[in-house]
């Protein structure tokens, strides 16, 4: 699970800091935790330096979190990478995950990711296309199995997908348009697609089937 | 014993050739019983829409019935955690009420674990996304109930939109005044904190979620001293699944002999089930407990692709459970019970079907790197164990290996009666091999389960595959080195099983 990186550019001398909308966020976030334990805010601040980072969590960045949490830097890198969604390395404009763990592999999952491979020019998993635009990289379950096979795209969950599909959505991320999330077969979540088997009517409303104290 | 005591008895036994009564079926759930009304998000998940089905309806009341009535209550809707675990969810919550918890100056939490990573599960995903509202108003009963002082909801961090509907759904309580200080008007005051987490499958087990939202690496701690006791930041604790969590407003409301009604007995109550894999129609579902695993299928996701006698097997709890073959599919029923009864389990009620198309052989294996991935690297029967099986699995899966290999890859994790808690450590007996029982947490013998399911209703296969590589490429030693590249002009060991004698080689059929 751990990686370790040495990036030729990833130096202390790239400076970063929070910008001013970060700063307020990463307040609200460690006004969550009690004030002796700021440190759990690590996870979060880390995430929120590595969007505003381009998408990748730089030793600028975990020693920034060090110094605001009082942590040893050490302890932050530790986090950083012992967790799979902290990218150690600099990423592509959009960063494709192809969840391929069993359930999505039934579904074809293998078809999908050799769709994404195809259409970022030929590269291979963990890698960066040529022009910059994609990194494509296989993961484990993303927790969308009734909708499988699927794949991340930034934050973005497309799901119900097909070779064809797969590589729609990835021409229009090319072009710099944002295709939209969800199941890409028609329906609207993880209901049956042939038509709803349950909740069909309206729901039941406050107090109804309660029992006589509590309507 | 007493004269009439013995006498009633008497009767009773008299009376003992009346009719059986009738055999119940269970499975179709009417609407008007399920809880999660808005799983597929075709309504509003802000605070109008879950308070116009019912969320938030004098949640009041439930908070001023005190900790006693709720967790009662929850014992009588024999409700049992949904996390995979199903520990008896009222018995669990009592354990913070302690004699003398007043007197403890620490807060307490209650940590709601909505890190859905088992393969399979998606359940949480729908009551995260369109029920938010049942899961904070869960938080705060629930909370009531084992007299916490705050809330931590952990999301994976992969579910952002998830956990920005959640988010969404917390800020309109506090602006509605329904948690806070004073929550809903009851003098209880109750925070409940959003905490994304950044995607690491170890993190569901649930020290390892303490340590991870005290910002360390997941990596679970030793029990004792269990969570309740010291958890996190140190203070009494009690991680819950989102499922259990969102379901006690609704119990409480309708009351606990409602729930307790569907069913069998020991296994009570409704459950979001997830079917993915070679069905017509994979879906999430929420229907009664016990339910027929056919029923389900043919129910609600369209059967299986290309007709049941195309199935396979299924594993009906997540990958964390042995897989069952066809036969057994149309007998079980979808609970704790009968499913530990077919050497299997309930698990997260995640089934994932096959149908004959499928190499079982590769889905395991795939299972094994999949927990070779996750492994947290602390313990080192588990660290090494799960790179062993995972290769080993996919040498099996070309067939390049030693029949005898089956059995020491089963050593390897031991043959056991199965008992898929991957959520619960310490809480059964240990039967010690090698890496069963002898790490912190449960997953190094989770890793174990599919293995076995696999060798237990599917070694003839593997048998198959060895014997057609041999017949190819002649026989295999131990580890994968073909005999035929073998020097014996070098110091060969001779624990590699090269020279054995042919005794029980495997036979082409």
């Amino acid at each position: 699970m751990c990686k370790t990186a040495n990036i030729l550019n990833d130096t202390k001398e790239i400076a970063f800091e929070f910008d001013a909308e970060n700063i307020k966020r990463a307040n609200e976030v460690i006004a969550r935790y009690p004030p002796q334990y700021k440190k759990a805010a690590v996870i979060p601040l880390l995430d929120l330096g590595q969007r505003q980072n381009k998408g990748w969590t730089s030793i600028s960045v975990m020693n920034y979190v060090a110094k605001l949490l009082d942590m040893p830097p050490m302890r932050v890198y530790e986090v950083a990478t012992f967790y799979t969604m902290f990218n150690r390395e600099p990423i592509g404009q959009n960063f494709v995950q192809v969840c391929t763990t069993t359930p999505c592999m039934l579904r074809g999952s293998t078809d999908i990711l050799n769709a994404c491979l195809e259409q970022a020019g030929g590269i291979k998993p963990g890698q960066t296309s040529k022009d910059g635009k994609f990194t494509v990289v296989e993961v484990e379950c993303q927790g969308a199995c009734s909708n499988a096979p699927m794949i991340v795209v930034g934050d973005d969950f497309y799901e119900d997908l097909t070779p064809a599909t797969t590589k729609k959505i990835l021409d229009a991320f090319a072009k710099g348009q944002k295709p939209k999330p969800g199941p890409q077969s028609g329906r609207l979540t993880s209901e049956n697609s042939a038509g709803l088997t349950n909740l069909t009517g309206k729901p039941y409303g406050p107090g109804e089937f309660c029992t006589p104290e509590f309507q | 014993m007493s004269r009439p005591f013995r006498a009633k008895l008497r009767l009773a036994r008299s009376l003992a050739t009346v009719a059986d009564p009738p055999v119940r079926r269970y499975g179709g759930l009417k609407d008007q019983d399920r809880i999660f009304t808005n799983v597929y998000c075709r309504h509003d998940h802000g605070l109008k829409g879950a308070q116009s089905r019912g969320d938030w309806h004098r949640t009041k009341d439930i908070l001023l019935k005190g900790d006693a009535w709720i967790i009662q209550t929850i014992k009588d809707s024999g409700l049992r955690g949904r996390g995979g675990a199903g520990f008896p969810s009222g018995l669990k919550w009592s354990f913070m009420n302690k004699p003398g918890w007043e007197k403890d100056p620490r807060p307490r939490y209650l940590v709601v674990n909505a890190d859905e990573g088992e393969p399979g599960t998606c359940k949480d995903r729908e009551i995260l996304r369109g029920d938010p509202h049942k899961l904070v108003e869960g938080c705060l009963v629930a909370g009531r109930a084992m007299n916490a002082t705050a809330a931590y909801i952990y999301i994976r961090g992969e579910f952002y939109q998830e956990a920005s509907h959640v988010q969404q759904a917390i800020n309109e309580a506090y602006a509605a005044g329904l948690i806070g200080k004073d929550a809903c008007g009851s003098g209880y005051s109750f925070d409940v904190y959003l905490h994304r987490g950044a995607g690491a499958y170890i993190c569901g087990e649930e020290t390892a979620l303490i340590e991870s939202l005290e910002g360390k690496q997941g990596k679970p701690r030793l029990k004792p001293p269990f969570p309740a006791d010291v958890g996190l930041f140190g203070c009494p604790t009690t991680v819950a699944n989102v499922e259990t969590v969102a379901v006690a407003p609704t119990i409480c409301r309708r009351g606990g002999s409602w729930f307790a009604s569907f069913g069998r007995d020991r296994n009570q109550g409704t459950k979001l089930f997830c079917i993915s894999g070679h069905v017509n129609n994979p879906c999430v579902v929420e229907e009664e407990m016990s339910i027929p695993l056919k029923e389900l299928l043919e129910k609600h996701c369209g059967g299986i692709r290309g007709g049941w006698d195309n199935l396979l097997g299924i594993i009906p709890g997540g990958s964390s459970v042995p897989v069952i073959p066809k036969d057994t599919c149309a007998e079980v029923l979808m609970d704790f019970d009968s499913l530990k009864d077919a050497q299997t389990g309930l698990g997260t009620g995640a089934v994932i079907v096959m149908d004959k198309s499928t190499d079982m052989i590769a889905a395991i294996a795939r299972f094994a790197h999949f927990y070779k991935h996750e492994s947290c690297g602390q313990c080192t029967p588990c660290r090494e164990g799960t790179t062993w099986m995972m290769n080993m699995m996919d040498r099996m899966l070309e067939g390049r290996s030693h029949s005898r290999e089956i059995d020491m890859l089963l050593e390897l994790r031991c043959a056991l009666p199965p008992s898929p808690n991957r959520l619960t450590l310490m809480r059964r007996p240990r039967y010690s091999k090698q890496i069963e029982g002898r790490t912190i947490c449960a997953l190094g013998d989770a890793a174990a389960w599919p293995i076995q399911g696999l060798m237990r209703h599917f070694r003839p296969l593997v048998e198959q595959r060895i014997a057609d590589y041999r017949a190819l490429n002649g026989p295999v030693a131990f580890g994968g080195q073909s005999v035929r590249d073998i020097n014996d002009e070098f110091a060969v060991p001779d624990n590699l099983g090269a020279r054995l004698p042919e005794v029980g080689a495997p036979v082409r059929l």
